[in-house]
């Protein structure tokens, strides 16, 4: 049960702990700990990162910053009274296939535990959970979640999921890849599923880059950002997600980015209560490839950079179109759009019935 | 189990091949459906968009075939009897896709009404050059299961043989119908549903975890589908029993070998053939689809005119009837392969024939069904 | 003779295909023989021409194609012009005699003609035009008996309009008879 907001926790009922064998040292933790509790410690693990010690125990409120935003599901608040033994992902991610691939200071873990907050949340019965990816380090993703998970071709995660929730409407179909597989190789699947008001979640984790392959320009590279096939820094134009998929006619449009792990878990749990199409941009550090290349730090720099940069929308002044994104320049987020339009499956048996009336045998049962 | 008589149009028709194929899909209980409009296999998505809703069963229409050819994936993990229908240029596109079903040991069915090509070619005009294509098209080693309707009656039985094959095979399998077929309009029979048997999907209900991968007795792993609690992993990549990608040539053999060995162990089972005067034949046509109604009336000329001429039908196209093939070869002088293509499944035959005896092709630019009077003037060079 | 080959050409809309279909559903189904209907698609089948061919047998039909019919159905000129070439010597020629100008034939070649159209305002509704013509076409070549011909009809048109379409077959078929009796 979540706590009621407020109420303040008592420390002397919450202990955290490290596994330090999964820490990758990205310290994220470290920095985004609003009582500075925790300290990067002198040693290493078994890896050769400092994993984090708990420096100031009695400073500790449990808000779970520490446990939501660790992308390597490594620290994480207990609790005898609270019956909480675990990692708050510790159901919904396969324990049992960590250490993920993931590199330290990448975002993708911490959009996992948003997403498996989110469904806690919701109060999605984790058997109607599906889970849908493409290829690439975010299609990694349906690897490592602990529900039904399709890890599927390059580009086709949209057609597959449509296909899905087609058949099993009693599903709740979300979507996990990255900005390449969504939305150029499958940026035509992502247009078609909104117009169509596809009964899917799409969680878009955009790094700005093709990580999977060695860093190759995408089409959410900002303009002038060096890339490997684009060493002298991209020229064209880069896709602004909330604006086409807002164009294409979503139900749920929103932005964040993993530093605002609390919005991203909100916005994603609004998102797959909707039953049309929702996209949740999450905007994700690459370090390795995107960082490294255009000397923008590590993980953690990168992140220190998206609370800077991040500019919350306002309904008033700002649509999707001023959601562009340039080189290092500001990040608008939020919750861009909120609509009701009639979902796929909705509209496809509404439509049949009101034109075949008796005749009309349905939706069918799967086998 | 015996097929839902509300899906069966039992009677008499007179129906073309593509219409035909629906009605067999539908009799088969095939209750998902994806396509996207391409000549000359449109009329199998136009009938499924029309009956679909008053039988059951959903159909969509993709923004493409690569859209298509994933989609009923996603409808085949909700649980359904899926398929796609298409021809030349949008089955080429759904070529990945066959791979992933393949791997991921999917039931599920292509109809491919093949044209000519290459590229849009001739799109309303019938050939027979996509047959090493469904056999090879999709990237790495993978076997399949294909077979070629000569009627629109054809159509209808062996659409609902593609369904039961794909249900016990755990894998993709093609009807590789033509224009001709497809297009052309002859009564169809069909029977009541007591008289149509069918292969129902075999679901885990053991014990968790369920291995995905963890084959039965004869090879084939027990599916689940969406929502049955087994909170399972199927992935493009190479996978362990429980589904989970490993990366090693270990892994890779160990599935591979079941992949290969669940279609090549029963090589002889699958193989469906007719054979038409072979007893003192010392010539023998070999053909399949369309085409072998042509090679049976030029083997009719030629025994008018006293030659002894035999014919092979092959119904299944793949796996290959190498078996078949080669106990002909070694009792009879020649083998020629009839077909609409510059020497497809002629390649394989002689890969089996040529061994024991003399081989020929009887080939095509496609556009045109063969003149009887064309491939008994191939008999006479050939057998020269 | 046991196989009997039928080209049916004429304008889209004036039902040409489906006057084909009844042909071969009546043969295949009401006398339980053999019929292969094949039909011109594409590019060439848009634009306003309409054409398709109807093998008829007793035996299984192999051979689908029909190069050169015994019986040749024109609704057009068009029709006319692009397949009497193909018309076998001694064979029939079926016109609708209102909109095809018969050129030169082949001596060999009986002529039947029918104003169908005609015919077809008559009774009430051009749209019926093709259930005229097919009944002239059973009653002039015989190729089904009248039994069975009408079966063929009831069997293809939508449920309410049978009375509309057996008029039309029974002016059709009657004026074949009397025609067939003029020629001998």
């Amino acid at each position: 049960m979540a706590e009621k907001k407020g109420k303040k926790k008592d420390p002397k009922e919450w202990r955290l702990e490290i596994d330090a064998e999964r820490c990758k040292g990205c310290g994220f933790c470290v920095e985004f700990c609003p009582k500075e509790t925790l300290a990067m410690s002198d040693g290493f693990n078994s890896k050769g990162y400092h994993p984090p010690v708990v420096a100031a125990p009695d400073t500790c409120t449990y808000c779970d910053m520490c446990e939501m935003v660790c992308p390597e599901f490594a620290i994480y608040a207990t609790s005898e009274t609270h019956k909480k033994d675990a990692h708050l992902s510790d159901e919904y991610v396969r324990m049992d296939r960590m250490p993920h691939i993931w590199c330290p200071g990448c975002g993708i873990g911490t959009v996992v535990n948003c997403l498996t907050k989110a469904l806690i949340d919701a109060g999605i019965d984790r058997d109607k959970t599906q889970i849908v990816s493409g290829i690439g380090c975010s299609g990694r993703v349906a690897g490592y979640v602990n529900v039904d998970s399709y890890h599927t071709a390059h580009g086709r995660a949209i057609p597959f999921a449509t296909g899905l929730a087609l058949g099993a409407p009693d599903q709740k179909v979300i979507v996990v890849s990255g900005d390449g597989d969504l939305t150029a190789i499958g940026g035509n699947h992502f247009f078609h599923a909104a117009r169509r008001n596809a009964n899917l979640t799409v969680i878009c984790i955009n790094n700005f880059i093709y990580g999977m392959t060695g860093g190759q320009v995408a089409p959410t590279t900002p303009e002038t950002a060096i890339a490997i096939t684009t060493p002298y820094g991209a020229f064209d134009q880069p896709f602004n997600i909330p604006f086409i998929a807002d164009s294409c006619g979503a139900d749920y449009v929103s932005r964040w980015t993993t530093y605002h792990v609390r919005h991203l878990q909100n916005s994603i749990k609004a998102a797959i209560q909707k039953d049309g199409f929702s996209v949740v941009e999450a905007i994700s550090p690459c370090p390795t490839l995107y960082g490294r290349r255009n000397k923008l730090g590590d993980g953690l720099d990168m992140m220190k950079f998206y609370k800077e940069a991040a500019v919350r929308m306002k309904k008033a002044k700002h649509t999707t179109a001023d959601a562009a994104i340039g080189y290092q320049n500001q990040i608008l987020i939020g919750n861009f759009i909120d609509r009701e339009r009639p979902s796929l499956v909705k509209s496809m048996d509404e439509s049949l019935k009101a034109k075949i009336g008796d005749k009309y045998v349905g939706w069918p049962e799967p086998i | 189990m015996k097929a839902d008589p509300k899906r069966v149009l039992t009677g008499n028709h007179f129906i073309n091949g593509n219409h035909s194929a629906t009605e067999g899909a539908i009799a088969a209980g095939c209750t998902f459906a994806a396509g996207y409009p391409i000549t000359p296999s449109t009329e199998i998505v136009e009938r499924i968009a029309a009956r679909f809703p008053r039988v059951g069963g959903v159909f969509i229409q993709m923004e493409d075939e690569i859209a298509s050819s994933i989609c009923l994936q996603g409808g085949a993990w909700a649980g359904h009897k899926s398929m796609t229908v298409t021809s030349g240029p949008g089955f080429s596109l759904m070529m990945e896709h066959i791979g992933l079903a393949a791997i991921t040991e999917l039931p599920c069915v292509f109809i491919n009404v093949q044209r000519t090509g290459p590229s849009t070619g001739l799109p309303t005009k019938v050939g027979q050059a996509d047959m090493m294509q469904a056999r090879w098209g999709s990237h790495g080693d993978y076997e399949v299961i294909a077979l070629a309707p000569s009627s629109p009656q054809d159509c209808f039985d062996f659409t609902i043989d593609c369904f039961n094959l794909a249900e016990e095979y755990r894998t993709p399998v093609f009807l590789m119908s033509d224009e001709m077929v497809g297009h052309m309009t002859e009564k169809v029979v069909i029977p009541e549903a007591d008289q149509i048997d069918l292969l129902e999907r075999k679901f885990y209900t053991g014990p968790k975890p369920y291995l995905p991968y963890k084959p039965e007795a004869n090879g084939i792993p027990l599916m689940s589908k969406a929502g049955m609690g087994h909170h399972y992993h199927i992935t493009g990549l190479t996978h362990d029993d429980r589904g989970y990608p490993v990366l090693t040539k270990e892994v890779q053999e160990t599935m591979m070998e079941r992949l290969m060995g669940k279609i090549n162990d029963n090589r002889e089972k699958l193989m469906r053939v007719e054979e038409y005067m072979m007893e003192d034949a010392d010539i023998v046509l070999v053909s399949y689809g369309i085409s072998f109604r042509m090679a049976y009336k030029a083997m009719e000329m030629a025994r008018e005119k006293g030659m002894k001429v035999g014919l092979l039908r092959m119904i299944t196209c793949w796996p290959f009837p190498e078996s078949k093939i080669r106990e002909i070869a070694q009792k009879v002088n020649s083998m020629i392969m009839v077909e609409l293509n510059y020497g497809q499944m002629y390649i394989e035959m002689d890969r089996f024939a040529n061994a024991y005896c003399k081989t020929g092709l009887v080939g095509s630019p496609c556009g045109e069904v063969h003149e009887p009077e064309e491939i008994f003037a191939g008999i006479q060079e050939i057998a020269k | 003779m046991t196989t009997q080959e039928v080209r049916l050409g004429g304008f889209g809309g004036q039902g040409v295909i489906l006057a084909g279909m009844i042909l071969g559903r009546a043969k295949s189904i009401f006398e339980d023989k053999f019929a292969t209907l094949t039909q011109d698609f594409g590019p060439e089948a848009r634009g306003g021409a309409a054409s398709c061919a109807v093998i008829l047998s007793d035996d299984p039909i192999l051979y689908p194609n029909v190069f050169t019919p015994d019986v040749l159905l024109a609704m057009s000129q068009g029709a006319f012009d692009k397949y009497i070439g193909g018309l076998k010597k001694g064979g029939i020629l079926v016109i609708e005699e209102d909109l095809v100008n018969v050129k030169e034939v082949d001596p060999s070649i009986t002529i039947f003609k029918c104003p169908a159209t005609r015919f077809a305002e008559e009774i009430g509704r051009k749209i019926v035009l093709n259930i005229v013509m097919y009944g002239f076409l059973v009653a002039v070549t015989g190729l089904l008996s009248e039994e069975t011909a009408r079966k063929g009809v009831e069997a293809s048109i939508p449920k309410g309009t049978e009375k509309l379409n057996f008029a039309a077959f029974e002016k059709g078929y009657q004026y074949g008879i009397e025609q067939k009796a003029k020629t001998g």
